[in-house]
C-alpha cells in the first residue's frame, strides 16, 4: 500500500481495512504508554509492569503481522520468564525500597532535549523520506517455515546464538559458585 | 465474515461462562470431598446437597466492601486479581473440547497457553508485592520460585510430546491419538518408552503449577497467614479463586489432551465431547483427591524435587525420544 494515499481515499471506519487499523493503533498506543509506564515509574516494580504492558502491545503485533509463532514467543520468553526474573531480582534485592533518584546524568536538562528533537527528527526524516516497497509473502510464517528457516538459510546465525546463550549460562555458573564458596 | 464474528463472540461467552461456572461449582467439589475425606460433612446446607452454596458465597463476596490497605500500591493492586482471571480465560479460546467444539483453532496452541499461563506467576507477583505485607511478598516470592521451577520440566515434556506428532495445534494432538486407549501417549510405545513417566511428571508439575497442595506454599496458611492474598477481601479474593480453578480445568484439560486422548473413546467408540468432560473431571477429582490426603512439602523439598529429579528426568526422556525417533 502506497504510505501517501489521501485522506479521502482512506478505508472507512467500519470496512475491514478500517478496523484493522484501529487495532494497529490500539496495539500502538498500548505499546508506547507501556514504554512510557517503564521509564517514567518512581517504583521499581510499577516499572516493569510498564514492560509487561509494552511487551504484550509489541507481541499484539507480531499476530497482528501473521506470525503467532513469534508473538507467543514473545509473551513466553520476554513476559513470562524476563519480566519475572526482573521482579524476582528487584524483590529479593529490596522489598522496602524507598523512592531514590541518583545523580543526573550528563543527558539531562537541555542536552537531553536537544538530543530526544534530534532522534524524533532523524526517525520522522527516515519514515518519510524512504519509499516503501510492499514486499511479497515469503511464507505463511508458521512453526515449520520458521523452522526450516532457522536450520538452513540462517543456520550460522543460530549456531552463534546457541553460543551466545552457552556463554552466558556458563558465566552465570561460575559467578553462583564463587558466591557459595565464601 | 459476520458468522466467524458471531462465532468469536459466541464463544467468548461459553468460555467466560464455562470458566466462571466451573470455578464457583468446583469450590463446591472441593468443599464436599475435603468433608468426605476427613470424615465431617461439608457444606449441605443451602440447597440439595448444599447445591446453591456457591451462589450465596458469589453473592456475599459481590457484596462486600473493596478494601485497599494503607500503604498498599493502589494501581497494582486492583490489577493483580484481574490479571489472575483473563489469561486462564483467554487460555480456553484454543482448548478443543470435541472435533467441532473449539473457538480457535491455533497452529501454537500449546505455546498460547503456556504464554498466558506464565502471566500468571505475575499476578501473583503483583499481588504480594503491592499489598505491602511481608507475609504477602514472602509468599509471593515462594510461588514465583515455584512457578518458575516447575514450567522447566513442564515445557520439556511437552517438547517430548511436540516432537512425536509433529505439530503444536492441540487439535492435531489430540487427533493423532484417536482410536482407543492404547494409541493414548500414556501408553509407552517404542519411540517413547518412558511416556508414563512423562505423564507422572506433567501432572506433578501441573500440580505445582495451579498452585494445589501438596505444594501450595504460596498460600501456605500455617506460615503465612493466607499467602500473598492476604490483604485482599470481598471480589478482589474471589477472582484469585476463580482464577485457581480456572487454571486448574485449563491443566486437567492439557493432561487429557496431551496424554489422554483427548475427546477420544476408551474402545475407539463415538468419540465426543462427553468423554473430554468425563476425563477432565476425573483429574480434577484425582487434584481434590491428592489435596486431601497429602500434607504440605517444605520449600526446600518442593524445589529439590524439581531441579534435582524431574528437571533430569525429562531431559533424558527428551534425548531417548529424539534418538529413537530418529531410529525408527
Amino acid at each position: 500500500m502506497n504510505p501517501t494515499v489521501a485522506l479521502s481515499q482512506a478505508p472507512g471506519l467500519l470496512t475491514a481495512d478500517g478496523l484493522a487499523g484501529v487495532v494497529f493503533l490500539i496495539m500502538l498506543a498500548t505499546t508506547i504508554i507501556g514504554g512510557i509506564i517503564a521509564c517514567n515509574a518512581e517504583r521499581l516494580v510499577r516499572a516493569v509492569a510498564g514492560l509487561i504492558v509494552c511487551f504484550i502491545g509489541v507481541a499484539a503485533m507480531y499476530y497482528y503481522l501473521n506470525s503467532p509463532f513469534v508473538a507467543m514467543m514473545q509473551m513466553l520468553i520476554y513476559v513470562g520468564a524476563v519480566c519475572i526474573t526482573i521482579a524476582f531480582a528487584i524483590m529479593l534485592a529490596s522489598p522496602e525500597e524507598n523512592k531514590k533518584h541518583g545523580p543526573a546524568g550528563p543527558l539531562s536538562g537541555p542536552l537531553g532535549i536537544v538530543t530526544a528533537g534530534l532522534v524524533t527528527f532523524g526517525m520522522g526524516a527516515m519514515a518519510l523520506k524512504t519509499d516503501f516497497i510492499p514486499m511479497p509473502k515469503i511464507n505463511m510464517g508458521t512453526v515449520e517455515n520458521i523452522g526450516v528457516e532457522l536450520l538452513t538459510t540462517y543456520s550460522m546465525v543460530f549456531e552463534l546464538v546457541s553460543i551466545v546463550l552457552l556463554i552466558s549460562i556458563i558465566g552465570a555458573l561460575v559467578i553462583a559458585r564463587q558466591g557459595r564458596s565464601k | 465474515m459476520s458468522l466467524t464474528v458471531l462465532n468469536a463472540i459466541i464463544a467468548v461467552v461459553i468460555a467466560i461462562g464455562f470458566a466462571a461456572l466451573n470455578a464457583a461449582y468446583l469450590v463446591w467439589a472441593e468443599r464436599r470431598g475435603a468433608g468426605r475425606i476427613q470424615r465431617r460433612p461439608g457444606p449441605n446446607v443451602n440447597g440439595p446437597l448444599g447445591l446453591l452454596q456457591p451462589l450465596a458465597d458469589g453473592a456475599k463476596l459481590m457484596t462486600k466492601q473493596l478494601m485497599i490497605p494503607g500503604g498498599a500500591d493502589k494501581a497494582l493492586f486492583m490489577v493483580a486479581p484481574v490479571l489472575a482471571m483473563a489469561p486462564a480465560i483467554m487460555s480456553f479460546v484454543t482448548i478443543p473440547f470435541s472435533d467441532v467444539i473449539v473457538a480457535k483453532s491455533m497452529d501454537v496452541g500449546v505455546l498460547m497457553i503456556f504464554a498466558f499461563a506464565s502471566l500468571g506467576s505475575m499476578s501473583i507477583l503483583f499481588a504480594g508485592w503491592s499489598s505491602r505485607n511481608k507475609y504477602g511478598v514472602m509468599a509471593s516470592v515462594r510461588a514465583v520460585s515455584q512457578a518458575i521451577s516447575y514450567e522447566v520440566p513442564m515445557l520439556i515434556t511437552v517438547i517430548t510430546i511436540v516432537m512425536m506428532t509433529g505439530s503444536m495445534n492441540l487439535h492435531d494432538l489430540a487427533v493423532s491419538q484417536a482410536g482407543g486407549f492404547w494409541h493414548w501417549n500414556i501408553i509407552p510405545s517404542l519411540a517413547s518408552p518412558l511416556m508414563p513417566v512423562s505423564f507422572l511428571i506433567f501432572f506433578i508439575c501441573s500440580l505445582a503449577e495451579t498452585n494445589r497442595a501438596p505444594f501450595d506454599l504460596g498460600e501456605a496458611e500455617s506460615e503465612l497467614v493466607a499467602g500473598f492474598h492476604t490483604e485482599y477481601g470481598s471480589m478482589g479474593f474471589g477472582l484469585f479463586f476463580m482464577g485457581e480453578y480456572a487454571n486448574i480445568v485449563i491443566g486437567a484439560s492439557l493432561i487429557t489432551i496431551l496424554f489422554l486422548g483427548g475427546w477420544g473413546c476408551p474402545f475407539g467408540l463415538f468419540p465426543s465431547v462427553f468423554w473430554f468432560l468425563l476425563k477432565i473431571y476425573l483429574l480434577i477429582a484425582t487434584f481434590i483427591w491428592i489435596r486431601w490426603t497429602f500434607p504440605r512439602t517444605t520449600i526446600y523439598g518442593l524445589l529439590n524435587l524439581s531441579w534435582k529429579i524431574l528437571i533430569p528426568i525429562s531431559l533424558f526422556n527428551l534425548l531417548l525420544t529424539a534418538g529413537l525417533l530418529k531410529v525408527f
